[in-house]
């Protein structure tokens, strides 16, 4: 384990850190035949069944499905607070379905977690809150209140160390949950809805400290999420499940830009902006003297798009265009004049249909 | 009130208080084990054993059932051979506290249930042990709800030891039955139920502000 011993200071500078990462070799979980049934009263239920995945040590990688989809069971079985009915998980390539109770405790100090409603205790303030995982090990208090104070430095909540959680924003008490998560120096960190019960801008703010705590530290992230955004934002690689089996897996660009499955497709549309409500209304198929063409040019993994292939006449009325991991994803919509050959700006531009041009 | 009968209020007074916190401290000490258990080994829980948990739960209804006048008459026997008496302070201490220890346990062990679960995982996720989920999550976790039914259940234990001292176990009660009641003195009668309004209200008062000291963090 020398995953442990390499984690630098915050202030020890990005060189430091990235030896770290290119050392860092701990942090890697595979799923064999994974699966697990809930025996309920209603019969029994499937929530996994045949997952084959590897996580490599060091990426941000994404689980998403629909709710019921066998995220939670998941990420669960990596630290065994889910217990698998059938296959095997291997962390670092130690199976742990056959620990004990002080093995499990040992794996679960490796492996720090976060959860949606942030699961802080009330009555400890936060300084006890992140202590407590270091005073449970037994680490000595003057080690163990320095640790306390490094990590609460790199979650930006110097100065807050007396206050309870109820005094917190949602933000900040994730903060404090990811500072007791980071505190025993894992190698793998769980991310549990991490940012469903915060606002758009605090989610941001988690998960850029999510991703430069992933690149400072070079430990493993696995993250389970129902929004297809939080994937986008930080996420390396993402595996869509449906029905507790996997529907799609692949690189974050790829799966964004060519969804095979119904299931990724439906994540996708909250993503995907519809034509403006003006033009999609006056939108018809045969062309009428007088009207403009409206073209759809679509972007899908290439470099971004070169603006040079807009043509004098015509008019950029949409565009969105986000970079995913440096490919280019997302449309743009133009008018053009009669006579104008979409297959001039890209092979991929279609027509969507005409409006009259009347304004 | 002549000064005999004064004094013998204050020693009155000293003999419940002593009482019912004697009883009060072992009910705390044996309580709260005790509701840990009820709440931990049961299904679901992590300290599995629903076959004890069945017979413990049953016990403590079982007691819980049996006014506490004729568990008093009843463990009369179980008094002689702890205490070597049936008379006086300690004799009431017995029944007392075996009476109020699975009321305390039930109250605790509602407050214990209480604690969201979600506390629990994120405890078991940073490696802690079950003893240490008890130590550091259920029970400061529950503490604010475990005060406040420690307090219903001290001004509770009050009433109750005003009927031990119907079978001479000393104590207010004692002195309102055999001088207010069986000798007609109105005005002791009146001066026993000042004070135990009083005691009570002290109870409870020092009890909220405790819970609301605890509440408000």
């Amino acid at each position: 384990m020398t995953g442990a011993a390499v984690i630098p200071l915050p202030q020890a500078g990005a060189q430091a850190a990235s030896a770290a990462q290119a050392h860092r070799i701990a942090g890697s979980v595979q799923f064999q035949g994974l699966g697990k049934t809930y025996t309920s009263s209603a019969g029994e239920v499937q929530a996994l069944q045949d997952i084959d995945l590897e996580i490599q040590p060091g990426e941000i990688f994404g689980i998403i499905g629909r709710s019921g989809a066998g995220k939670s069971s998941l990420l669960r079985s990596i630290n065994r607070l889910e217990q698998p009915t059938e296959g095997r998980v291997l962390v670092d390539g130690e199976d742990i379905a056959g620990l004990g109770e002080a093995g499990l405790i040992r794996l679960r100090r490796r492996i720090g977690m976060i959860f949606q409603h942030f699961n802080l205790l009330s009555a400890k303030t936060v300084r006890e809150n992140v202590a407590l995982p270091l005073r449970i090990a037994g680490v000595q208090q003057a080690e163990a209140a320095a640790r306390v104070a490094e990590v609460l430095r790199l979650v930006g909540l110097e100065g807050k160390e007396d206050t309870y959680p109820s005094r917190l924003s949602g933000g900040q008490k994730q903060r404090v949950g990811i500072a007791r998560a980071l505190v025993m120096r894992p190698e793998i960190l769980l991310c549990d809805e991490a940012t469903s019960a915060l606002d758009p801008e605090t989610t941001l703010s988690i998960l850029r400290l999510l991703r430069d705590i992933n690149r400072r530290l070079g430990l493993t992230v696995v993250l389970i999420t129902h929004e297809m955004s939080v994937i986008r934002e930080i996420c390396h690689r993402v595996v869509v499940l449906e029905r507790g089996r996997v529907a799609e897996m692949g690189p974050v660009w790829q799966v964004f830009t060519r969804p095979q499955h119904a299931a990724t497709q439906a994540l996708l549309a909250p993503l995907t902006r519809a034509l403006p409500e003006d033009l999609s209304a006056r939108l018809h198929d045969r062309a009428e003297p007088g009207d403009l063409q409206v073209i759809e040019l679509p972007f899908a993994g290439e470099a971004a798009p070169d603006l040079a292939v807009l043509a004098p006449g015509l008019r950029l009325v949409q565009a969105q265009v986000d970079p995913i991991q440096g490919h280019a994803v997302g449309r743009l919509v133009v008018l053009a004049p009669q006579g104008f050959d979409p297959a001039t700006l890209s092979a991929k531009a279609r027509r969507l249909g005409h409006v009259a041009a009347n304004d | 009130m002549s000064p005999q009968m004064i004094d013998r209020l204050i020693a009155a007074f000293f003999d419940t208080v002593l009482m019912v916190s004697a009883s009060a401290g072992i009910a705390v000490l044996a309580g709260i084990p005790l509701a840990v258990f009820l709440v931990t080994s049961g299904p679901g829980g992590f300290f599995p054993a629903p076959r004890l948990n069945r017979v413990l739960g049953a016990i403590v209804n079982g007691f819980r059932a049996v006014p506490f006048i004729v568990l008093l008459v009843a463990l009369i026997p179980l008094t002689r051979l702890i205490t070597g008496t049936t008379i006086g302070v300690w004799a009431a201490v017995v029944p007392l506290s075996i009476s109020a220890t699975p009321f305390f346990a039930r109250i605790a062990e509602v407050s214990l249930r209480e604690v969201d679960p979600g506390l629990v995982e994120a405890a078991q996720s940073i490696g802690a042990s079950r003893w240490n989920i008890v130590r550091h999550v259920l029970l400061p976790e529950a503490l604010p709800g475990i005060i406040g039914g420690f307090t219903i259940t001290v001004v509770s234990m009050i009433g109750a030891s005003a009927m031990a001292g119907a079978v001479g176990a000393g104590g207010l009660g004692d002195v309102a039955i055999r001088y207010g009641y069986q000798r007609f003195d109105t005005t002791v009668m009146v001066a026993v139920i000042v004070i135990l309004v009083a005691l009570v209200s002290l109870v409870q008062g020092a009890g909220d502000t405790v819970v609301r000291r605890l509440r408000a963090r």
